[in-house]
């Protein structure tokens, strides 16, 4: 079965429900492919299932979101759940599964909002059952109501920890305590980027707030914590934690760890798309126009997969794809198309203001980046940083040649968790940048698929 | 959020569950320590990401092996179990 | 930077390294072995690879294919041994036995008639494969679960797997143990004869040397007429699917499905003229995938986890080129696109070769005139 739709958008997160609610409302026919079962993606997860009036809901800000789902259902683009992107080719044939049968979707516009992921950061003891990231324990919160109620720590950097740890505190969860490991100098670097952080008061006070709150709570805050390991035999049941000259031991049942998000690249990068490293985000980013358009014709992107903004942005920034897809299509021409983003730009530009000061202040600690020679980081493969490095160090070259030689990033997860870890390390062990020692290239399957989803596909 | 609570089997245990949950969430829920085994090196592993990149809630689900646990909504009757071995081979 | 060799050898790839290292281990410390290779995102067919030690379908219409390939099948299991010593890193040689399956009577029928000429050719030495049947299959693989169709295969004795990702990366472990000079991100741009030796340019400065051996795969078009060589390098792609890791199928390795020493299933291959495109087709995945199902119908539930495609160094004739410059004495050329078969013949025996400065008869065989 294959099928054709002028604009194609892959995830129904912020990026993607506003693209399409946009272009569809312009009447440009619009197809949203989406892995998810229903329209949110991760920041917006179960938005249509949540009850307000929930404990901690309001943290989400719920009403814009379900104002944003809404709209997106009502605007004529049709939507397709449970479906999985697994191949993009240049000539825009978009190659999906529904789980038993593949199939290809021909379009004339292609836009990726695949979004963020929760930066993998490779420790000591991190593949235990029991340590998990606090974007996972935020899903089960949001689609469960799920929160830990014993023997649970957090522990890392970002704005999405103290946002999580409010919203579980509210709804009644428990922590032992919260180890940060945000660098106190970071704050000190990030005043210069306070006045125009001004500008964007609304999401400092909301931050400040959630910070506030949870320190409030009485919960134990550990601050300038500069390494965690996470100990047990099987399970977790102790974490490690070194704060100034020594370690402390406490029980542990479970692990909730944050590093800040990055983009979601696998998609982007599939297409052999330019990328290029981000200093101030510490990720590589797909290089894009004004409006989203890739180096790859006929292909977009938008939301947190062009370079984190955050979600209010991430919609901005769809709206913006969805005018400039239905320009490319012949339905607005650009002078309309412009004229329809003036506000949109200078909406986005408000969002925007924030972002070098959160850079900042939630840098990665430097010291966690290159894990120790016996940490595993391919947790697929279950390659250490040393077999990296070695490698690393008798190719001279980059992560692919390592990748060859280890093994590095070739089991499901096709390197989405050990890519950047080893881009890290191979640069660091090599004296060189990240951005000159590139990533992973990108193998499709983008996710695994059967063989017998693969055999079921059609020939055009 | 009022809904009707279904039944699943989280290695043959009854678990009632929210049709809105993940099967890897319904293991949680049941209790399960670990959804797999590495195939590298027999570790036991957990869900860690909850939203499909790393892979570690690979689980067998109405018998289907290697599905991302987290990414399937549970429904009626299903049958959700740990991923022990490499794979077992018919 | 300028520098000075014994020998420049142009190629990173298994062909320049199993050259390279059989070099530098004659020579030992004192060899002055450079080798010169691309960066990490190199048109690298080294990478992609099915992992077959190959003999029974080899030298139909040239017989010193066949018993050049032979050799390298009977030396493969000393080599692999020798660099697993040196190196630690473990190639995986396993000479199984290896077989090509008929799925219909016509297959089956093309086959034999493969088979039987390439017995007649063989005439002194003795050529080893035969076709079996379903039922020897079954004996063969007593845990296999076969497809309806599968009527039979050819069998080769001689034939065998290793890890290609492991031999590649052996060989560079082995040439940094016996001190080559193994330089990435160099790749040649000019070779120039001077009145003695050559000039190898790269963005990293020339180096002098009085021999070089080209074995760039695609890249050795560009500098070969500089040296006197007209060799014809042909791409051709090919795609594999690299499947998830599964149990123990306990299944012998076969043209277009084995199983890696990990786990993995590896299925393929298309051969595909497209020029220097590297990208995986679906829909070539898909096809080569439905044969497969065909031979064993249990894959239907094992999940791809990468495809891939590389680009083949094929000759007019698929067999390699090896040719010693007669204008200008001291520039090698070799070429092939049986790389990991031929590894060990090319580490052993023509890197000996090419120490001497003077091709045996069994290696003058394939020179490039053949094709003119």
């Amino acid at each position: 079965m294959s099928s054709a739709c002028d604009f194609l958008v892959i995830g129904a997160g912020p990026a993607g429900m506003a693209a399409a609610a946009t272009a569809a409302k312009l009447g440009v026919s619009t197809l949203v492919v989406d892995e998810q079962p229903a329209p949110g993606g991760q920041i917006y997860r179960g938005v249509e299932q949540r009850d307000a009036n929930k404990p901690g809901v309001s943290h989400d800000d719920w009403a814009r979101c379900a104002a944003l789902a809404q709209e997106f259902r009502a605007s004529g683009a049709r939507y397709q759940p449970n479906t999985q992107v697994w191949q993009l080719e240049k000539n825009r044939k978009v190659y999906v599964s529904d789980g038993a049968k593949a199939s290809c979707i021909t379009a004339k516009r292609v836009l990726i909002a695949t979004g963020a992921m929760e930066r993998p950061l490779p420790f000591p003891g991190w593949t235990l059952p029991g340590v998990m990231t606090v974007g996972a324990a935020q899903i089960l919160y949001k689609t469960s109501g799920w929160v830990p109620h014993a023997g649970a720590w957090i522990a890392g950097s970002g704005p999405l920890l103290w946002l999580y740890a409010a919203q579980a505190l509210e709804a009644g969860g428990k922590f032992e305590g919260i180890l940060d490991t945000t660098p106190k100098a970071n704050y000190v670097h990030a005043l210069r980027h306070g006045i125009n952080a001004l500008r964007a008061k609304e999401y400092l006070d909301r931050g400040m707030a959630l910070q506030q709150s949870v320190r409030k709570s009485g919960v134990r805050i550990i601050d300038d914590v500069n390494a965690i390991e996470a100990k047990g035999d099987g399970a977790l049941n102790r974490v490690h934690v070194h704060t100034g000259r020594h370690w402390q031991d406490m029980p542990a049942t479970r692990l909730l760890v944050h590093q800040g998000i990055v983009p979601n690249t696998h998609t982007t990068r599939s297409l052999n798309a330019a990328h290029r490293w981000d200093k101030a985000q510490h990720a590589f980013a797909p290089v894009a126009d004004a409006w989203g358009n890739l180096d790859a014709e006929g292909y977009a992107v938008a939301g947190d997969g062009a370079g984190i903004a955050g979600a209010e942005a991430a919609a901005v920034q769809g709206r913006l794809a969805g005018l400039e897809a239905a320009r490319a299509l012949g339905v607005i021409d650009a002078a309309q198309r412009d004229q329809q983003a003036m506000p949109l730009q200078a909406e986005l530009k408000q969002h925007l203001a924030i972002r070098p000061f959160l850079d900042q202040v939630f840098a990665p600690r430097a010291g966690l980046l290159t894990p120790h020679d016996d940490v595993l980081v391919c947790r697929c493969e279950c390659i250490t940083a040393k077999q990296i490095r070695e490698a690393a160090m008798l190719a001279g070259m980059g992560p692919n040649q390592v990748k060859a030689f280890t093994r590095c990033g070739m089991g499901p997860c096709q390197g989405r968790m050990c890519g950047m870890a080893a881009t890290e390390i191979i640069a660091h062990a090599r004296g060189v940048s990240a951005t000159d020692i590139g990533v992973f290239n990108v193998r499709p399957p983008l996710k695994p698929l059967s063989l017998a989803e693969l055999a079921a596909l059609q020939a055009p | 959020m009022s809904q009707e609570l279904i039944t699943v089997y989280v290695e043959g245990t009854p678990v009632s569950v929210s049709p809105h949950d993940s099967a890897a969430a319904a293991a949680l829920k049941a209790g399960l320590a670990h959804t797999r085994l590495s195939p590298v090196s027999g570790e036991p592993r957990a869900p860690y990401c909850m939203m499909g990149v790393c892979f570690e809630c690979l689980m067998v689900i109405d018998g289907v092996p290697s599905r991302q646990a987290c990414m399937v909504r549970v429904h009626a009757g299903m049958r959700i179990e740990r991923q022990n071995e490499a794979k077992v081979w018919a | 930077m300028n520098s000075m060799a014994n020998v420049v050898v142009i190629g990173g790839g298994v062909v320049g390294s199993a050259i390279a290292y059989g070099l530098a281990k004659i020579g030992g410390r004192g060899a002055g072995v450079v080798v010169l290779d691309e960066g990490d995102d190199a048109i690298r067919a080294s990478r992609v690879n099915f992992g077959l030690v190959w003999l029974h379908s080899k030298g139909d219409g040239m017989a010193a294919y066949g018993f050049w390939t032979r050799k390298s099948c009977d030396i493969w299991r000393q080599f692999a041994d020798e660099i697993r010593d040196e190196t630690g890193v473990n190639t995986h040689y396993v000479k199984s036995g290896g077989l090509n399956y008929c799925l219909s009577e016509a297959e089956f029928e093309t086959r034999t008639e493969m088979i039987t000429r390439m017995r007649e050719q063989a005439d002194n030495d003795p050529y080893e494969a035969r076709m079996i049947d379903r039922a020897e299959l079954q004996r063969l693989m007593p845990r296999a679960q076969f497809g309806h169709e599968v009527l039979g295969a050819s069998f080769g004795p001689h034939d065998g797997t290793c890890s290609p990702l492991n031999l590649l990366h052996a060989l560079h472990a082995g040439l940094k143990k016996h001190g080559a000079d193994y330089r990435p991100n160099s790749p040649a741009l000019e070779v120039k004869p001077l009145a003695q030796g050559f000039e190898v340019r790269t963005p990293r400065g020339t180096i002098t040397t009085p021999k070089v051996v080209l074995a760039a795969g695609h890249g050795s078009m560009k500098l070969e007429r500089a040296l006197g060589f007209d060799v014809e390098i042909i791409a051709e792609r090919g795609q594999i699917v690299v499947t998830e890791r599964v149990a123990d199928m306990g299944i012998l390795p076969a043209n277009g499905v084995r199983q890696t020493v990990e786990g993995t299933v590896i299925i393929g291959s298309t051969t595909e003229d497209v020029g220097f495109d590297t990208s995986t087709t679906p829909q070539a995945g898909a096809t080569m995938v439905r044969r497969q199902l065909r031979v064993f119908p249990a894959l239907a539930h094992v999940r791809a986890v990468r495809t891939w495609a590389g680009l083949r160094t094929l000759t007019r004739d698929e067999c390699p080129v090896y040719e010693a410059s007669e204008q200008y004495p001291g520039a090698f050329i070799a070429t092939c696109h049986s790389g990991v078969t031929l590894a060990a013949v090319h580490a052993k025996v023509l890197a000996d070769a090419i120490h001497r400065g003077k091709f045996t008869p069994e290696i003058g065989a394939f020179h490039g005139r053949r094709l003119k």
